[in-house]
């Protein structure tokens, strides 16, 4: 049961790989398999994608997923009202490949690797695949056939040994390093720095993707960086265990990655954030390898190195191996959602319950404008029956209880545990909710509110094949200043965009996607209608950094977990202090002084 | 240059032609702020008193006195009961048909700006509005009121100075209209601060009505405007910084008279004879005024300023990141000095779109010539200085299609009272006092009182001509052609006079250029890369601007003499202004100076000019002034003397 049974269904694995000395280097693209089954310019699956079928309704295709195969009926109305767009105004993607630049190879490099017997490929699909993340300008310029500079040649080292061995003759020929994991970045962390002009090599872990053993005694598993976090997941199931560690990315996104990032996942409430999760971390950097020497749960030996990998996003080197947390598969697992009548109440919901630290694993609260989208999502229901039930429930909560269609605000939740705890536990939350003048709303329209989660990524793919792009980024804040925080946010992107000559309002919403003691973890989703505008990624970017501004300036912090990357550099040094930066920049001078881990994110 | 103004609207006439009781019972359903949070006066009271920033001070000031949080609780109850307005629709209809009944006998027309109604009625929709009407009357609250009710706008709650509460009466009727009463000086008191700056934020952030106050703090008497407060406006301003509101739109209104009811009330105020408290008889006595005529009014709302604009770039609003925000905070020194120019910036827009009557022109002519002036040569000069106002952009409500001499005839008929007319010569004098049994100096008292009354209508087109006539003078005293001696002596002249006009400070260099480009538009002048040289057909102009400034620099040149001439050591601060007083009669009396070096207005700020100057020093807060005397201690306080 439960959530990443539904959603990874995805049973592709990268075949055992042969390693052989003479044969590594052709094997280039069979090594890079996963990439064959994922699009090139856009999310996910290649199988997966939302379209407008002939008769006008929306559908998602493939099998991977709950939605996959489903008709949309609602969402063309949402889409065309919500946005302005029409249906026989498409902006489709115009080439089905781009044209790269012939590499810049560092030939005595590729010599020594070689005979290191280290996989490697300079094929312009495989090096324009590593050449970037998913932020709107990346794969806005993909679809028209541009890209700026790719890496010069990938290599893929299969163990920490190899890794070794490619940072040492990095060092040797002076070649930039990009460590790439599953390439889910969304902070520009991913692009080739232009002023670069030594060969760059992206090291791609991904056969790096072996758990290497599970300790019971101590609940404990050591992992290699490059697995994927489904892949992970579903190996220790095998196993009766789990990590626990699901961010929404998690189908496609690394451990090593996770690490770099200071990644979040959706149940950190019961298994924690990354930090929280890490027992030991192993990371080769052109000084040689820093790792801790015992395993124990918690140290006092200085400042914890691990806080200088954590979130060192690629630039100081390569993270190989990982000991993590794991515990076993929870019994019982029950989504569950409420509503509010306004967002106001689900906010004071949320903070009474962070309060009586009675969290469930998951708990997040989608302002109007989201849940409407989620209602657009509902596919067609399959009996007269099911459709009169939901009118029901409709005519019950707008019309007996009084909500405001247009105000009312929804909060998913999820519960794992034991049986009886979850059953317990689960009414606690639906008593404090109550005392907010929170109506349950059922197990259904929680589990379709995750669902989402992991869907709403393709629909981007629609939007931009009909004229409309967008984005979410994230930020955390103080319980105190969350709701101004969140209208001023939405305000200035409505007004920002109104400035900038964007036709029609744009769609600007939110949700909190975590709670913390002190706080919130806020996430914002903005998309517009481009048409008319000559430069609409340029528009777009604008309006992100005003967005940003605002955050910053109503007391929001710079990320919660998709981290700064190339994206948010600017603002780093007002983040966390002249003397914090210098910090930051004396670690990567004695750890990289040759800048071979040149991807120039953060700092 | 010349702006696209809006057009006028009479009110009046409306009230003219149908029922004033039907008026006042009618249906009234105002635009709204979209993000209001519906409350009642009464509850406003308690979300106040259960504010965080309110508990916060009240456990501070309980824990600094030694005194229980009851007790400081109860007296910040107290104090919000002494100030809090309850508006009431009833009174507000009251009001509506009684002042219909007064205005209509007062004025003979209320024209109001009906695009400046419309962009007010989009602004209060969308952000929390903060109205900023300039202050010359009492009347200038009233009539705010009476037109947002006229044109559906929520009525807005007034900040009033506490001097009303002592007209019984009056002071409770001003209260269900809307006014909240602060007291005129509470500095070091922590409480009463917080609990009126909660009050005024409380009801801003929940949109419960436009907060309407005078920038200038009180109203002018002389009609000047007055250096802008800064308390306020930081209290408005703070929960957009905090984060608290998206944006505050702040609308500038600026409130003018054909004849100021006040008029010749300020003029015996600013010569000394006190102040009469308000009372309720002392407004019955007022009654008189009603017999009379007041011309027209205008009233003309400005475009709304966003805060939010306004602070682009100016204030860092993470600075309140790391502070809980109940917690009061200090502004700091680039707030600070945000607030003082978003201040004067907006008084600039009330001065700009104050509309101007022939009158004004009138009477700045004849407060050059002292000895008068024929009819026809009035009106000759008049027409030419009409030309000279609109060309730096005065907005100036001159009838159309009507003779200059017409004008000039209807507007003498209007202020009669303080002028003679015969045998088609005009001169101000005193006309409604016997002329026997005076002594010199009742005699001259007579006269300043008409001559200052004429200044208050001079006074409201200074504002056009200042930047160009303070050029002239400094042209006038440079002795040189060099663009930087103009620059120096105009920048000098800027800095003496920033008490008495409003003049933004850091904006020396734009105003200069400012002054130029408009004298060389009008041909007066020729700018060159290093001089700047009079055309030949330049030199009435210079003259005539140099001359508008004139009484101000005898004023000041009086406050010189007697700093430097007649004080001892010591001066209390008390004593000053009664002492220059005689001191300028004696140099009236000896016909060596102007009657209005003997305005307390100018005698004040001349002494804080001087002070700011560092001519003079205060000792002791309150009580004593000693005078570096101006011997070669002060170079800069040297060429001015020496001009003067």
């Amino acid at each position: 049961s439960g959530l990443s049974q539904q959603v990874i269904i995805m049973a592709t694995r990268i075949k055992y790989i042969c390693r052989h000395q003479d044969e590594a280097y052709k094997l280039g693209l069979s090594l890079s398999f996963r990439q064959e089954i994922m699009k090139w310019n856009g999310w996910g699956y290649s199988d997966s994608r939302f379209l407008f079928n002939k008769k006008g309704q929306a559908e998602f295709t493939g099998k991977r997923y709950r939605l996959s195969g489903l008709i949309l009926p609602s969402l063309k109305d949402w889409f065309e009202g919500t946005f302005g767009a029409n249906l026989q105004h498409k902006s489709p993607a115009t080439v089905s490949q781009v044209a790269v630049a012939p590499p810049n190879l560092n030939e005595p490099f590729i010599e020594d690797l070689k005979a290191a017997g280290v996989a490697a490929s300079h094929d312009p699909e495989d090096r324009v695949f590593r050449a970037h993340g998913h932020c709107l300008h990346e794969i806005f310029a993909l679809r028209e056939g541009r890209i700026g500079r790719v890496p010069d040649m990938v290599v893929w080292p299969s163990c920490h040994s190899d890794v070794e061995k490619i940072v040492e003759l990095a060092c040797k020929h002076n070649v930039c390093l990009i460590p790439y994991g599953g390439g889910t970045s969304v902070s520009s962390a991913l692009e080739c720095p232009h002023e670069e002009t030594r060969s760059i090599v992206s090291l791609d872990t991904s056969q790096m993707n072996r758990i290497l053993w599970i300790d019971e005694k101590n609940l404990t598993a050591h992992v290699e960086a490059g697995i994927i976090g489904q892949d992970l997941e579903r190996q220790l199931n095998e196993h009766g265990y789990c990590t626990g560690h699901e961010p929404d990315s998690m189908e496609f996104s690394s451990l090593g990655g996770w690490v770099a990032t200071r990644a979040s996942g959706m149940k950190k409430n019961i298994y924690g954030n990354i930090e929280d999760l890490v027992v030991h971390i192993k990371m080769v950097t052109p000084r040689g390898v820093i790792e801790k020497s015992c395993l124990g749960p918690r140290m006092s030996t200085g400042p914890d190195i691990h806080h200088f990998i954590l979130g060192s996003e690629g630039t100081l080197g390569v993270v190989t191996e990982v000991t993590m947390k794991i515990r076993p598969i929870p019994e019982y697992q029950k989504y569950g959602s409420v509503v509010f009548p306004n967002f106001q109440q689900g906010v004071a919901c949320l903070r009474e319950v962070a309060r009586q630290r009675c969290a469930p694993a998951s708990i997040r609260l989608m302002d109007n404008e989201q849940f409407q989208f989620g209602h657009a999502l509902k596919p067609q229901v399959s009996s007269i029956f099911m459709s009169f039930l939901d009118g029901l429930k409709k005519f019950y909560i707008t019309k007996f209880k009084g909500f405001d269609p247009h105000h009312l605000c929804v909060a998913t939740l999820l519960f794992e545990g034991d049986r009886g705890k979850v059953l317990q536990h689960e009414k606690q939350v639906y008593d404090i909710a109550a005392k907010f003048g929170g109506l349950a709303a059922g197990e259904d329209n929680g589990q379709r509110g995750y669902m989402l989660t992991f869907v709403i990524a393709y629909l981007r793919d629609l939007g931009m094949d009909y004229y409309v792009i967008g984005e979410s980024f994230e930020t955390s804040v103080p319980w105190d200043r969350v709701l101004d925080l969140c209208r001023n946010v939405k305000e200035r992107i409505v007004r920002e965009c109104k400035e900038r000559g964007v036709q029609f309002p744009p769609l600007s919403t939110c949700r909190f996607t975590q709670t913390y003691d002190a706080g919130a973890c806020v996430y914002f989703y903005f998309a517009f209608n481009y048409r008319g505008l000559s430069d609409p990624v340029h528009v777009y970017e604008q309006v992100e950094h005003a967005a940003r501004e605002e955050i910053l300036a109503n007391g929001g912090s710079l990320s919660h977990h998709h981290g700064v990357g190339k994206l948010r550099k600017e603002w780093m040094k007002e983040s966390v202090s002249g003397v914090g930066l210098g910090m930051l920049k004396s670690v990567k001078e004695y750890v990289d002084p040759q800048n071979i881990f040149g991807n120039r994110n953060l700092l | 240059m010349l702006k696209k103004r809006d057009d006028f609207e009479d009110i009046l006439e409306e009230r003219r032609r149908s029922s004033d009781l039907r008026y006042a019972l009618r249906c009234y359903t105002p635009t709204l702020y979209r993000g209001l949070v519906p409350c009642k006066a009464s509850m406003l009271k308690s979300i106040v008193l259960q504010s965080d920033h309110l508990q916060y001070v009240i456990k501070q000031v309980s824990s600094e006195s030694g005194e229980s949080t009851e007790g400081v609780s109860e007296e910040a109850s107290l104090i919000l009961d002494e100030m809090a307005h309850c508006l009431q629709l009833s009174t507000i209809r009251f009001f509506a048909f009684t002042l219909s009944k007064a205005f209509k006998r007062l004025f003979r027309s209320v024209c109001v700006n009906e695009e400046g109604i419309q962009r007010l009625q989009q602004a209060v929709q969308e952000h929390p509005v903060v109205l900023l009407p300039s202050h010359r009357s009492y009347m200038d609250f009233l009539m705010m009121s009476y037109l947002l009710y006229t044109y559906d706008l929520p009525l807005p709650v007034i900040a009033a100075g506490m001097d009303f509460m002592s007209m019984k009466f009056v002071g409770e009727m001003l209260r269900m209209s809307g006014a909240f009463f602060i007291r005129r000086s509470f500095g070091g008191d922590k409480l009463y601060w917080a609990v009126f700056s909660e009050y005024v934020k409380t009801m801003l952030r929940n949109g419960y009505a436009p907060i309407e106050f005078f920038l200038e703090g009180t109203r002018s008497r002389t009609c000047k405007s007055l250096t802008p407060k800064t308390g306020l406006l930081n209290i408005v301003m703070e929960p957009f910084f905090k984060g608290e509101l998206f944006d505050v739109n702040l609308v500038p209104v600026s409130i003018s008279y054909e004849r100021i009811l006040e008029e010749s009330l300020y003029a015996r105020e600013l010569l000394g004879i006190p102040k009469p408290k308000e009372s309720t008889s002392g407004l019955l006595k007022a009654r008189r005024v009603l017999s009379e005529d007041y011309g027209s009014m205008y009233v003309y709302f400005g475009h709304p300023v966003s805060v939010r604009s306004l602070a682009e770039g100016k204030i860092n609003r993470s600075q309140y990141n790391l502070l809980p925000r109940y917690i009061p905070q200090k502004p700091s020194a680039d707030t600070h000095e945000f607030l003082s120019d978003a201040a004067f910036r907006l008084v600039r827009i009330q001065e700009e779109n104050m509309v101007l009557k022939p009158w004004v022109l009138i009477a700045t002519l004849l407060l050059q010539n002292p000895d008068g002036l024929d009819l026809s040569s009035l009106a000759e000069q008049t027409d030419w200085l009409r030309h000279l106002a609109l060309a730096f952009g005065a907005f100036l409500d001159w009838p159309d299609h009507e003779a200059c001499s017409e004008v000039v005839s209807c507007s003498l008929a209007l202020h009669r009272h303080l002028l003679s007319v015969s045998a088609g010569h005009v001169q101000l004098s005193v006309t409604d006092v016997p002329q026997v049994e005076t002594t010199p100096e009742e005699a001259v008292f007579h006269q300043a009182v008409v001559v200052l009354s004429c200044a208050s209508y001079r006074n409201q087109i200074l504002h056009v001509f200042l930047r160009p006539a303070l050029l002239a003078m400094a042209m006038q005293s440079a002795n040189s052609n060099r663009k930087d001696d103009v620059y120096n002596g105009f920048n000098f002249l800027r800095k003496v006079f920033s008490n008495e006009f409003i003049l933004c400070p850091g904006d020396s260099v734009q105003d200069f250029e400012e002054a130029c480009y408009l004298l060389m538009k009008r041909g007066v002048l020729q700018v060159l890369e290093h001089e700047i040289v009079m055309s030949a057909s330049g030199h009435s102009t210079l003259a005539f601007l140099s001359s508008v400034l004139d009484p101000f620099l005898q004023g000041y040149q009086v406050v010189c003499r007697y700093l430097c001439e007649e004080t001892n050591e010591n001066l209390t601060e008390k004593e000053f202004i009664p002492a220059v007083r005689s001191f300028a009669l004696k140099l009236i009396l000896a016909g060596n100076t102007c009657y209005e070096a003997l305005s307390s207005d100018l005698q004040k700020n001349a002494l804080a000019a001087f002070l700011r100057l560092k001519a003079v020093r205060k000792l002791c807060l309150f009580t004593f002034l000693f005078l570096c005397h101006t011997g070669g201690k002060i170079p800069t306080q040297k060429p001015i003397l020496a001009r003067l």
